[in-house]
This record gives structure tokens, sequence and C-alpha cells, in this order.
């Protein structure tokens, strides 16, 4: 086990213009689950490539523990892509399937049973270690190949959308099965997706990407709580944030009557107009005809929630990510008295849930 | 939803097929039983009119992007099977979505590695498949392409003079990038050798491997002929200026192995004392190419090897070496090719390609000679063949009756 380290990493394609992956910094800690998530074209691939040792780094470092790796080749890396299309052998056992690679790496019979039988254990196998995979049902059979990675007891193992080409019911329920699998192993993952739901579900800390840029590093409840820009407001959660421009004013911002406070300290370095975000579900119904105007479009009920997605004329910013596209205004409300289609509301963010941002730079401002 | 049918050769009868059915449970009446790798999607072999499909059924994206895939890897030249179309929007009767269809067409004359096993092999088979998968990869990395899933399973063997040439079946895992660094190369060659180790031992516990062949051994030496290769084709060479002589003997090396110089570098140093050259663009097919442009016949590489010696014997033989090389060919291809692969009769023309029927006719013409100590007539060695030799061959247009079967993965839960 091990920790990785990311030091002013830099991939620059021959021929491009910008790097695809510029000056990347982040420190993962030993057993820590780290997701690399962001918009296709972000570098979050090439960044745990860079990290395979599969594209040249052509600046900074890369270390894992205290090794500098940068120009190792993969396989003097000890780390291990899981779930690359394994595929599984009909006349050999469980155990051979799992533990026949070991063979290749000089690995004695000895160690690579124990290997093989500790993982099985984990992987709930051990019943079925001398069975044929054609005996397995298959959930049990890609386990097998999950044991496949696991008996390799690399320091690092390394996920590139692995769950690309399952069904979204699959999706879930794998999903699951790795965040758990990799807690009980304790080894460092570094695990790729474009999916926010899944980076923030699965990953102890989250690394968001943009244009080959880190974003935000931080785990996901701070992600959620204190997106550092524009971008990661926009990007993470669902549905999106609510994001616009409004005009600064002595002491906050005006919701139509509705006065959202600013600290002057916060407002001091800021123009004439910032970027207000609140999530749908830090908005509360207003009973004065103060705060944001919205007239309700769609309403989706939940149950004890609705959403109701509606427009307003008040300027919104356009989402990102997967939220991308037009924007509805978002606001989750009561389900036991939800406002009805056409209906004009207004919507006021609770005290201490709103995020504000530098409307020219997109950075955070303040808390 | 509705069918979208992507091909590039639209054809009527392909809405005949039941789309609406799960390709496993499509009916035998569709089917044609020929031997499949391994794999985790449902592969089927459909008959088409004249022609035999391979169907697999895969997620809607993925196909797309495997199709656009071996599109591309067919504009560039490099053995792979031919993309016939994706089928999207597939429903049951009851309106359940079904996964899209990806069609390529089968390879004739292909023969998976499992195939090969069951039948009676020639001791050093499995060496001669790393030969063949090593030129492969050699090809698929000189242009750029990042495989991903190296594996016998995932590629087609066809015989080739006694050697076997290897196409590219499955491109799902494949990456194409304007040029591989040594990481991404080195990768594909451990996917690769775990892979093949995985294969052998496996053909090993089913009882199907030659006694002495080592998976191990065997799967590693894909890496050193792999490399050996690479080198051959790409590595620099220096040398004093006088040995200008180098520069042609490179160039007739890599012709040897089946390689054009297309581009070579060659600088001096400032004293001009001493020439490097690097080959820039190698090209495969030298021999297959030039076969074809003498001749027309479109054949494996180490066949068209064997057809131009051939050839070369001839004009020999005659007395012609000062003639013009096409008319000598063209006159080869009337007096000696074409009686030879049209004397087989039709029976047993599925079992091999004519030109291997050709490059057999003359090994079995050597082996008579020696016996007979003298020379032998092709058309006496054509006659025995025929009578002896090939009727006992298996049927290799579409080999059938070979256990294959699929190892669903992550595609099926329970
Ligand atoms: N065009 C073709 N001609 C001949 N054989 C084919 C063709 N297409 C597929 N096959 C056979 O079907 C088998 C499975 O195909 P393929 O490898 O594409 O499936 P897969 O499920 O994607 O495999 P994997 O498990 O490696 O992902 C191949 O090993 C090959 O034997
Ligand atoms: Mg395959």
């Amino acid at each position: 086990m091990a920790t990785v380290t990311f030091d002013n990493a830099t991939r620059q394609y021959p021929g491009n213009p910008v790097p695809s992956v510029d000056k990347l910094n982040i420190e993962i800690a030993d057993g820590e689950f780290l997701v690399l998530v962001g918009p296709s074209g972000c570098g979050k691939s090439t960044s745990l490539r860079m990290l395979a040792g599969l594209e040249e780094v052509n600046g900074g470092r890369i270390l894992i523990g205290d090794r500098d790796v940068t120009n190792l080749s993969p396989k003097d890396r000890d780390v291990a892509m899981v779930f690359q299309n394994y595929a599984l052998y009909p006349h050999m056992t469980v155990a051979d399937n799992m533990g026949f690679a070991l063979k290749i790496a000089g690995v004695d019979k000895a160690e690579i049973r124990k290997r093989v039988e500790e993982a099985a254990k984990i992987l709930d196998l051990t019943p079925y270690l001398d069975r044929k995979p054609k005996a397995l049902s298959g959930g049990q059979r890609q386990r097998v190949a999950m044991g496949r990675a696991i008996v390799r007891s690399p320091q690092v193992f390394l996920m590139d959308e692995p769950l690309s080409n399952l069904d979204a019911k699959l999706r879930v329920q794998t999903r699951t099965q790795i965040a758990s699998l990799q807690r009980r192993l304790g080894v460092t993952t570094v695990y790729v997706t474009h999916d926010q739901v899944e980076a923030m579900t699965m990953g102890d800390r989250v690394a968001v990407l943009k244009d080959g840029i880190l974003q935000q590093c931080d785990s996901p409840r701070r992600m959620y709580d204190h997106p550092a820009n524009v971008f990661v407001a926009g990007f993470i959660g669902s549905p999106a944030m609510n994001l616009m421009n409004v005009a600064v004013t002595d002491g906050g911002v005006d919701l139509h009557g509705h006065t959202v406070p600013i600290s002057r300290e916060d407002l001091s370095g800021v123009g004439k107009d910032v970027t207000l975000g609140v999530r749908p579900e830090d908005l509360e119904l207003s009973s004065d005809q103060s705060g944001i105007p919205v007239t309700v479009d769609v309403v989706e009920e939940l149950g004890a929630d609705a959403y109701i997605y509606g427009s307003t004329e008040q300027k919104l910013l356009e989402a990102t990510g997967e939220n991308a596209g037009a924007v509805p205004f978002i606001a989750r409300v009561d389900g036991r008295r939800p406002p009805e289609k056409g209906e004009k509301i207004y919507l006021k963010p609770k005290a201490g849930h709103v995020h504000v941002f530098n409307s020219e730079s997109g950075l955070r401002v303040g808390d | 939803m509705t069918l979208e049918i992507t091909t590039a050769r639209p054809e009527s009868a392909l809405l005949d097929l039941p789309w609406s059915t799960p390709l496993e449970e499509w009916p035998e009446s569709h089917l044609a039983a020929l031997p499949r790798g391994i794999s985790r999607h449902v592969v089927r072999f459909v008959k088409l009119g004249p022609r035999v499909l391979a169907v697999k059924e895969i997620k809607d994206d993925i196909a797309d992007r495997e199709y656009a895939m071996l599109r591309s890897l067919r504009r560039l030249d490099v053995p792979c099977v031919e993309p016939f179309g994706v089928v999207h929007g597939r429903t049951t009767a009851d309106g359940e979505p079904l996964d899209a269809c990806l069609i390529t067409r089968h390879l004739q004359f292909s023969l998976p590695y499992r195939a090969l096993y069951s039948q009676n092999l020639r001791p050093d088979t499995a060496v001669r498949l790393m030969d063949a998968l090593a030129v492969l990869l050699v090809r698929l990395h000189l242009e750029g392409f990042w495989w991903g899933d190296v594996s016998l399973s995932n590629t087609l063997f066809r015989r080739d003079a006694g050697a076997f040439a290897a196409y590219l079946v499955d491109a799902e895992t494949g990456e194409l990038h304007s040029r591989l660094s040594d990481g991404q190369r080195e990768h594909d060659l451990d996917i690769a050798r775990v892979n093949i180790a995985g294969e052998l031992m496996d053909l090993a516990a089913g009882g199907f491997l030659e006694e002495h062949a080592d998976p191990f051994e065997v799967s590693a030496s894909i890496i050193e002929r792999y490399h050996t290769l690479w080198h051959a084709l790409t590595g620099t060479e220096r040398f004093e200026a006088g040995d200008r002589w180098r520069v042609d003997e490179r160039i007739r090396r890599l012709n040897e192995l089946g390689f054009d110089v297309d581009e070579l570098s060659i600088t001096t140093d400032i004293g001009g004392t001493e020439i490097v050259i690097t080959p820039k663009v190698v090209d495969a097919g030298h021999h297959s190419r030039r076969l074809l442009r003498l001749t027309g016949l479109d054949v494996g590489e180490n066949q068209a090897r064997r057809l131009l010696n051939d050839l070369d014997a001839y004009a020999a033989a005659t007395d012609r070496q000062g003639d013009d090389e096409e008319i000598v060919a063209h006159d080869w291809l009337a007096k000696i090719y074409e009686p030879v692969t049209r004397a087989v009769p039709r029976e047993l023309t599925g079992r091999l390609e004519p030109a291997e029927i050709f490059h057999e006719v003359l090994e079995h013409r050597w082996y008579m000679s020696e016996r007979a100590g003298h020379d032998t007539p092709i058309e006496d060695a054509l006659r025995d063949y025929v009578q002896t030799v090939l009727p006992a061959k298996p049927e290799e247009k579409a080999v059938l009756g070979v256990d294959t079967e699929e190892m669903p993965v992550i595609s099926r839960f329970d």
C-alpha cells in the first residue's frame, strides 16, 4: 500500500497548443479512494494513464510512496488496472482463474494459494474455488474477474470507467460492491468517471478537472457544501445548483425585496455583480412575494418531496457537465402541498445556504 | 423505438433477421455453426444470402465505437475483420429494449485458435501463432493503435504458406492515437502475455495443448518476437560513410521481412564520416503487393512470397529472366497457377484457400521428388495431392463442430 503524489504533473500532446493535463497536484493518502471526475476531454483519463505509465509525463513528477515512478514502465510501478475485460477460462478452476497471472510473475505456489484464498474470502467465493466458472452465476463470475486483480496485491488500483458498459441498475449495484470491496482491502485506489453521482457516492475524496486543470479536490461533503468555483458548483449535484448573476447592493444582494446578506469584507473584492448559487433543496417558499419570482412549468412529485422546474426573469447561468443545456430554475418543495403548474411563486434561499462567486473569475467568495 | 440499421452495404435481407429476439435465442435456421473464441458477449454466425456474418450483441455506444474503429483500421489497411453494420433500436415483442448488434463479415478460412487446437497440429503451432500475433501487434502499433485486449481469442488466424497470418477480431478496447508511447506498447505486450498464458493454460487444462508446449514459455516468446521485429523495422543504424551499401542492405532486410520502406531518414554527422539511418514509414505487404500488381492475386504475405519464388523459378526454367516481368507473370498464372488451383474437385474447394493449396502442392512435389530421387512434374504432384492428401483435410472455409462458449462476466448478472 502506498500514497500517490501528482507533483505538477503535466501532459502535452505534440501539436496541441495547450496541455491536456496542466500542472496537476494531488496527494492521495494511503488506502484512500480518490475519484477523478469531469466532462469528457477534461484530462481525467490522461491523468490516470500518466499514473499507470501509459502516457509520457512532459513535466513534473509522479510518486508512488516515496518512489519517483515518472519514468518507470507500467509493469515496474506495481499498479493494477482493474476490469480490463478479464476473460474467464472454461477449463480452469476458479482458483486458477484468479491466480494464474501470479504464476507468470514468478510467485511460488504456496503464496499464490494463500492470496487466492484470502481474495476468495473477501469476495465470498471460498466454496467455489475448485469449481469451473461455468458453474457460477454472472455476478460470481464478475467477482472472480475482480479477484484476478486483487490477488496481485498491487500498491494502487486504477479503474477507468469500469462500469461504462453496464446498464443503469447494474451500475448502481456494482458501484456499491466496488466501494465496499475497496474499503475492506484498504488499497489506495484511483477511479475515473464522468458521472458526478458515481464520484460523489464512491470517493473518499473527489477531484474535479476541467480543461486539464484541477478545479477542486475535496471530500464529497465539502465539495457539495463549498464548491470552489462556479464550474464545480454547477457540475456537482443533481439536480444542479441554480446559478444566477445578481447586482450587489449595500450589505449583500437583493432578490426582489429579499436581501441576502454578504459581509462587507467579502464584497470588497467583487465588481458590480456576483454569481449567486442556491441548491434546489436550499430554497423555501416565501409568503410575502419577496425573493426569486418563478413561474412553475413542471412539477415532479416524488412522494415526500416535489421538484418544480420553472422560469424566472432572473438571469441564469448556463449549466455544465451532464446538466448542460437550457437551464430551468429548480426547487425542491414539500411534496404534500406542491404549487401548481402555471402558478407564480416566490422562493427565498434558506439562511446560510447561498454560494457566492466572483462573477468575473468564477471563484468562490467567502467561506 | 424503431429499428435503425447502419451499414455500408445496404441489403434488404438484413431486415428479415429476427432482431426482436435476443441473439441467444435466434433459431437454428438463421445460424451457421462456426467455431468462436471465448467471449463475454453473445456472438452468433448468421447466414445471409451467400455470406456469413458475425453478429455480436453489445451496448449501443460500444457497438458504434467498435464499428467506427474497425472502419478506421480497415482504412489503415491493417488485417482485421470487415465491419458490416450496426443495428440499434431493437425491442422484443413486449417492447423490452434489447442491446445493439455489431455485424462483421465472417472471415473466410479463418481459424480461431481453439479450432486449431482441436485438430492434429504440427508440434510448433503455438510458436507459429506467436509469430503471427507479433507481426499483427507490430503493425497495429506502427499505426498508433493500442489494442488493450490482446489475446488469442481476439485474433483470427489464416494459414499462410505453412505459417499463419493474424487478424484482429475484437476492437472493443482499442484506441487510435497518432503515435504510441513506449509505455503503451509495453502495456499491450504485458496484456498479451498474461492473456495468452491464460488461454494456453486453459487449453492444457482441457487436454488440448501439445505435451511439451509450456504456456509460460510460449506466451513470453511473443515479447521477444515483437521486440526483434519492432527493432528491425524502426531501429536506428549508424555506420561509416564508406559503407553505403548498408542502406540498400537495410531495405533488402525489411523487404525480406515483408515490409516496404516508404520513408527512410538518412543523416550524416558534421564531419560526414558517419551515416545514420532510421526507417520512418514502413508498410507491410511487400510480397503480397508485388504479387497483386503482377497477377491480380490477393493472398497472404507468405503465400505471396512462395508464389513469387515459383514465378522466378518458372522464369528461369523457361529462360525468360530478361523478359518483361508482367508478361512472364501472366503466362505463369495461366500455365501453372490456375491449372493447379482449378484442378481441385469442387467438393474439396472448401478445404483450403487456393493459394494455400498451391503452396501445399509445391511442398508435396518436393517430398515426392526427394523420395523418387528426381524431379517430379507438377501435374503428377497435383494428382497425387488431390487423391491422397487433400481429402483427409478438414473443411476450413467454415470450420464446423467445435465446442465454444460465451463466458459472460459483466454483461449478465444474477
Ligand atoms: N467476423 C468474424 N469472423 C470470424 N469469427 C468472428 C468474427 N467476429 C467474431 N468472431 C468470433 O467470435 C468470437 C467473439 O467475438 P468478440 O471477441 O468480438 O466478442 P467479445 O465478447 O467482445 O469478446 P471479449 O470477451 O474479448 O470482449 C471471436 O473470438 C471470434 O472467434
Ligand atoms: Mg473478444
